[in-house]
């Protein structure tokens, strides 16, 4: 029993984004991607090639560089995981961070 | 990117007069005209287009930190310049805490890609607690070049 609420509680989502405004991930778009991550319970890691940051964090996340084209995972760990996922998707692939792409 | 790469060593201030955001700003932009960093003429109006942004959204990240910025034609090459701050400065940051270092970013109108590698770097180095106590220990110039030159060869500062 023990070990089966552990796994409802513990929900780990993962996903792959591209960063689609041509200006990137630079410091407006890395507050409000850090302010709606603030809004979850659950642990948020986003990671490029090189680098795994905590997504709730602004310095962490301006540490990224993310330049138009690039691809970050997103990983979220807690009981509200896929919203996450979905939410972050929403503002970096289809709201562009309210920004204009190339 | 490196520090060396763009941060203009000349333009250092390693104590502001001023003792209020705007006026830090304006002291930063004026030190990296007479360095010869900004086209000519540009400097008021390039102060006053990073208070604009500066007042969108404050730049201060926490922990005494703040890296004022804007994309302006002024420049042809992102630059950078330091001040320090001993009795600290309000510049509405995150954490509500006064600003002791202040890093002016000034990047060019068409290389984001740029732009973002140098708040790359600055932030590597600006998580560590030791950095930035070090940075605040600095009295002057030199001592400010030095420590970001050390950073530049060392990953673990």
């Amino acid at each position: 029993m023990q070990a089966e609420q552990d796994s409802l509680e513990k929900v780990v989502c993962e996903t792959e984004v591209e960063i689609k405004n041509a200006d990137g991930l630079h410091m407006r778009p890395a507050m409000q991607f850090v302010d709606i991550a603030n809004q979850f319970d659950s642990d948020i890691t986003v990671s490029n090639n090189e680098t795994e940051v905590d997504g709730k964090s602004i310095m962490q996340m301006s540490m990224l560089a993310a330049t138009y084209g690039t691809k970050l995972k997103i990983k979220a760990e807690g009981s509200d995981a896929a919203k996450v996922i979905s939410a972050l998707r929403e503002l970096v692939e289809e709201k562009l961070f309210g920004e204009p792409a190339p | 990117m490196k520090f060396a790469d763009f941060v203009c060593f000349k333009a250092t201030i390693p104590e502001l007069q001023a003792h209020d955001r705007d006026g830090a700003i304006a002291e930063l932009v004026s030190s990296l005209d007479k360095a010869g960093k900004l086209g000519k003429g540009k400097c008021k109006e390039l102060a006053g287009a990073v208070i604009k942004r500066e007042k969108e959204a404050s730049t201060g990240m926490g922990k005494g930190i703040a890296v004022p910025h804007v994309k302006h034609k002024a420049v042809k090459d992102v630059v950078a310049a330091i001040g320090q701050s001993s009795a600290g400065i309000d510049f509405s940051a995150l954490d509500k805490q006064s600003v002791y270092s202040v890093i002016l970013l000034i990047s060019p109108v068409d290389e984001p890609d740029k732009h973002l590698q140098a708040m790359e770097n600055i932030f590597r180095h600006l998580q560590h607690e030791k950095f930035r106590k070090f940075l605040r220990q600095c009295r002057d110039m030199v001592q400010i070049e030095d420590l970001l030159r050390e950073a530049d060869e060392s990953s673990s500062l």
